[in-house]
């Protein structure tokens, strides 16, 4: 958290559109106490990932019902910024975004996850955002029929296996959660970069370029359930989901399924633990048990804040959204307020050490550098 | 499997339907000839609104827009050279310089009825094919991906032109710039110096507007007059449709080549732009091909009709998005409750054909409006090119900064122009550049991970000997055609002196040792690839350099273009640097103000116009510059200014 910390020296325009910030803050007190009323206004929400990717296809599901949600029906707008894999995009929201309840911003695991590991060209801090909506996504593990393996009773097997290969999008990329799942269940896995996007690992999988696999859920269901139901895939175990105590539990969607510490204790005869496991929990929270969120700036009055909370919360009451939501968000359950609070807390923290094992496997498994460092 | 098809042609013909996709084709249509959108900005405009409509109309809908922005961005690449869309690069080849003859309706005419029917057949491709494309698809693994990006290099046999090895030259410089930003490997950053800009790699639609756009405003400038030297449409409507009935073989070829490759996922549009031209030059006699072939104009549009037909088939069977658009089709149809996948075919075959057939309909109705609106629009090039070169230059300034919104896509657009203004004027082509460029990326990537799954022993798999074997037949049957033309002159010119040219051939050398520099610095898996072509690219480019400063007669590889420039026409520098005004100005006060003086001042003087028709010229152009950037919620690049003081918007 230090590094981080000190990474964030606002420049002269970062001083210059705070103090801009601070003054329309000023103008703003009159307007404050009913601030809730946003007739008439236009709030840009901000997806530093490109139009039609899985955070813009969530904004934009969101979009109507934030409209109808917000005092006074204001107008919200989607504004993809894209580049660096979504840090540029959001460095400009830090950058720009008042307290005023006009601008937010939905961000994602590939957004956590530079944070969280420090990457130098970050220029955002979480701790300077307050969450109104948190989103939670899951992921099964899986594999081909010709390994033989059924479940964790089958675990020697896998581990004798042959040629296992895996498709990733990179080192730091959400298959980061995989990989650490491979170095604990102690499996010899060769990890195969360049892919772009799940979907072509999937692709790689049904080839039998790569034996083993997983998909975040959504894709999962449509996408690999049909293999399945063909006997083409074998699923194994899902990461799981967090519940309101922060404890790791199995996924709804996948109540036959263990989850991943399930699946490894089952394996191995030990619960997971030490920094491997710490590391797979955090980033397993920020990449997937709270994925997304929606934020605004710490700075915002409260009566913003809530105006936002309240409209996520008839949003998440409103009978057409849980009709809707399905094949957007699957059926995982939405959250605002206090649960939103810690979903938050748990996803954009990582103790200095975990951290620092993390960049140090990632040098020492992938000879992957995030630099500033050194 | 016909019952399917039927109950999805009787849901389609239901009037409401129909009604829906007219809507579509209609903001499809408007924003395919406003050049350098794309179907893309189309489809994030209407996701809004699709929200409550019925599944079928909503898709209807959908595809009506994507079909037809294929075939109205060839507006702008036919009639004023700037690539309408990455879709449409290969076609200003020989669509523009048909333009430049007189012959703009008949290309439209011919573009238009081949891009229907390539639409068309590409539909009854995947008709026949749904039920075995997924097998199909499977068969093609990652070491058959590396072959067929393998073929699409060897177009540049073909392409290179009168010399080889500057065409070898300017495909390697494509190639280097396309190693820039995260290597597949490794996601090491390469070439990026420390920016988030370089670390995504360079975007391609600023590269072409960059490429091939640029050079040819500035030569229209130069020139005066109108775009079309003879100031005359052509009476080539009817001349058109006789061209697409005699060529139908290369139509049929085409068309089928298009669907085919677009259907393959992660090989990319406009690597079958430039494996459909390449095919064109390679098969066809007596071309004429880079001077104003119509044969050029119909394998392209024919095919990336086609192609959009095939992409559908990665986007609906696998939930794999083959481009931009299709990315946001796909959002579009998880958003009205519809997700891509094996059931598709399965369970939801009706819907599948649904779609098919909208993409089919709406390719007729496209064409219909396209030719409706044509003799209109094709008077463009019979406008004084005073009054347009401000207009195209915002338009290819708005098409650069709309893929990235940032800023150094202005810059990335100016400094490559002016290269591609020197590799014009010296013969250098410059489409094995294009071609280098976008193949970089699924060569790297697919060489690795083949090399990874297979070991070295992939070159023995069946695929990859057949299609090394069409390579083989492919480049042979091109040894023998004659080359595509660089520009429109006949012989080479020497240039007095040669050594512009020598030091011009220094750049790419600088490039390359770059590039070789850069690469030192990375680990294995990330540096073997820009250092092979570094590597060998570095002495060639070296060679050339110094052949020219010795060479002492205009030869293939010696040509100046501006030997015997006309002195009535305005000088190489003068309008590089009117558009390098206007990037600085950019850089001082943002874009929009930039504009605005730069229409002021452009329009008055170069273009000679009255205060009157200046100021209205300017209020129009700025004005619909702000609408269009207020729908696609789009803040202009900001310069200095914006830096300093906190601007309201459009001025921010």
């Amino acid at each position: 958290m230090v590094r981080i910390s000190e990474a964030w020296r606002p420049g002269r325009r970062g001083v210059l559109r705070g103090a801009a910030g601070l003054g329309a803050a000023a103008l703003l007190p009159a307007g404050a106490a009913r601030a809730q009323d946003f007739a008439g206004r236009t709030i840009e929400w901000v997806i530093p990932m490109s139009v039609g990717g899985g955070s813009d296809t969530w904004a934009r599901f969101h979009l109507p019902f934030l409209q109808r949600n917000l005092p006074g029906s204001p107008t919200v707008v989607v504004r993809n910024i894209t580049g660096g894999g979504g840090i540029n995009g959001t460095n400009q929201f830090a950058g720009r975004a008042r307290p005023d309840g006009l601008m937010i911003l939905g961000t994602t695991a590939s957004i956590q996850f530079p944070f969280l590991l420090g990457d130098p060209r970050v220029r955002y801090d979480y701790a300077q955002w307050v969450p109104v909506l948190a989103s939670p996504t899951g992921g099964v593990m899986y594999v081909r029929p010709e390994l033989g393996v059924r479940g964790p009773q089958d675990f020697a097997r896998l581990k004798a296996a042959q040629g296992l290969r895996f498709g990733s999008q990179g080192p730091t990329s959400l298959d980061i959660v995989p990989a650490l799942a491979f170095e604990m269940l102690g499996l010899d896995v060769q990890i195969v970069f360049g892919m772009q996007g799940r979907g072509q690992g999937r692709l790689a999988f049904e080839r039998g370029e790569t034996p083993i696999d997983y998909q975040t859920s959504s894709a999962f269901i449509s996408q690999v359930m049909p293999l399945v139901r063909e006997g083409k895939a074998v699923p194994l175990c899902s990461w799981g989901v967090m519940n309101d105590a922060g404890e790791i539990v199995r996924d709804p969607n996948f109540p036959d399924l263990p989850h991943f510490a399930e699946f490894a204790q089952a394996a191995t005869g030990s619960p997971p633990s030490g920094p491997a496991w710490e590391a797979w929990r955090a980033l397993f929270i920020a990449g997937f048990a709270a994925q997304k969120f929606v934020v605004l700036p710490r700075t915002t009055p409260a009566g913003i804040v809530n105006a936002y909370k309240a409209a996520f919360a008839r949003t998440l009451a409103d009978p057409e959204y849980k009709e809707k939501r399905g094949p957007v968000i699957g059926e995982y359950d939405e959250v605002t307020g206090p649960a939103a609070d810690r979903h938050y807390a748990a996803a954009t923290t990582m103790s200095a050490d975990t951290r620092q094992w993390t960049r140090e496997w990632l040098l020492r498994r992938f000879n992957h550098r995030l630099g500033g460092d050194n | 499997m016909l019952d399917a098809l039927l109950s999805a042609l009787i849901a389609l013909s239901e009037p409401e339907r129909l009604l829906y996709m007219a809507l579509g084709v209609g903001i499809g249509y408007a924003i395919g000839v406003l050049p350098a959108l794309g179907g893309l900005a189309g489809l994030s405009l209407v996701l809004p609104f699709i929200y409550g409509l019925d599944q079928v109309s909503a898709l209807a809908m959908l595809v009506g827009l994507v079909a037809v922005a294929a075939t109205a961005d060839t507006y702008s690449s036919i009639l004023m050279g700037i690539p309408g869309s990455s879709a449409s690069q290969a076609t200003i080849l020989d669509g523009f310089p048909m333009a430049r003859r007189g012959e703009a309706a008949r290309a439209l005419s011919a573009s238009f009825l081949a891009s229907m029917i390539g639409g068309l057949v590409g539909a009854v491709i995947l008709t026949a094919a749904v039920q075995v494309a997924r097998p199909l698809i499977l068969a093609l693994g990652t070491a058959e991906l590396f072959m067929l990006a393998v073929l699409g290099l060897s177009m540049v046999g073909v392409l290179a032109g009168r010399s080889f090895s500057k065409g070898l030259v300017a495909c390697g410089m494509g190639l280097a710039l396309g190693t820039v930003g995260a290597a597949p490997a490794t996601s090491e950053y390469r070439n990026d110096f420390g920016t988030l800009y370089l670390s995504d790699g360079l975007p391609l639609p600023v590269l072409v507007l960059a490429i091939f756009a640029l050079p040819e405003i500035v030569d229209l400038a130069r020139g005066g007059g109108t775009i079309s030297k003879t100031a005359e449409l052509g009476r080539g409507w009817i001349a058109g449709m006789r061209d697409i009935a005699r060529h139908w073989w290369l139509l049929l070829r085409t068309s089928s080549i298009g669907s085919v490759l677009g259907a393959i996922p992660g090989l990319g549009g406009s690597v079958t732009d430039w494996i459909v031209y390449g095919h064109a030059v390679q098969t066809e006699k007596n071309g004429q091909f880079g001077k104003g072939d119509v044969r050029g104009v119909i394998a392209v549009e024919a095919s990336n009709n086609a192609r959009e037909g095939g992409a559908l088939v990665p986007t609906l069977f696998f939930g794999i998005p083959s481009s931009g658009s299709m990315a946001v089709f796909l959002g579009g149809m998880t958003l009205i409750g519809i997700e891509a996948g094996p059931q598709l075919v399965g369970e939801r075959l009706d819907l599948t054909y649904a779609i098919i057939w909208s993409l089919a309909i709406a390719n007729v109705m496209g064409t219909l409006l396209c030719f409706a609106t044509s003799p209109l629009i094709a008077r463009l090039t019979t406008i004084r090119f005073g009054l347009i070169a401000p207009f195209m230059v915002m338009i290819v300034c708005f098409g650069a900064f709309n893929t990235s919104r940032d800023i150094a896509d202005l810059l990335l657009l100016l400094a490559v122009g002016a290269m591609a203004m020197f590799m014009r004027r010296f013969g250098w082509p410059r489409p094995p550049f294009v071609v280098g460029f976008v193949l970089a990326q699924p060569m790297e990537t697919y060489l690795y991970q083949a090399v990874q799954f297979y070991g070295w022993g992939f070159l023995q798999r069946p695929g990859v000997l057949i299609i090394l074997g069409l390579i083989v037949v492919f480049v042979a049957l091109g040894a023998r055609q004659r080359k595509l033309a660089d520009t429109e002159d006949e012989s080479p010119k020497a240039g007095a002196s040669a050594m512009p040219q020598a030091l011009f051939a220094l750049v790419p050398a600088a490039l390359f040792a770059l590039v070789f520099w850069d690469a030192t610095k990375h680990s294995f898996l990330g540096a073997v690839f820009p250092l092979m072509i570094a590597g060998v690219m570095l002495p060639i480019a070296l060679v050339i350099s110094g052949r020219l400063a010795f060479a002492s007669r205009p030869g293939r590889l010696r040509h100046d273009g501006e030997q015997d420039a006309d002195p009535e026409q305005g000088g190489f520098w003068t309008y590089l640097l009117w558009f390098a005004g206007l990037i600085l100005g950019t850089v001082l006060v943002g874009f929009l103000l930039a504009s605005i003086v730069f229409f002021l001042a452009f329009l008055r003087w170069p273009a000679r116009c009255s205060w009157t028709t200046t100021l209205t010229l300017t209020t129009i152009a700025n004005a619909g510059l702000v609408a269009v950037a207020d729908i696609l919620v789009l803040d202009f690049p900001g310069g200095l200014l914006q830096s300093l003081v906190d601007l309201p918007w459009p001025l921010r």
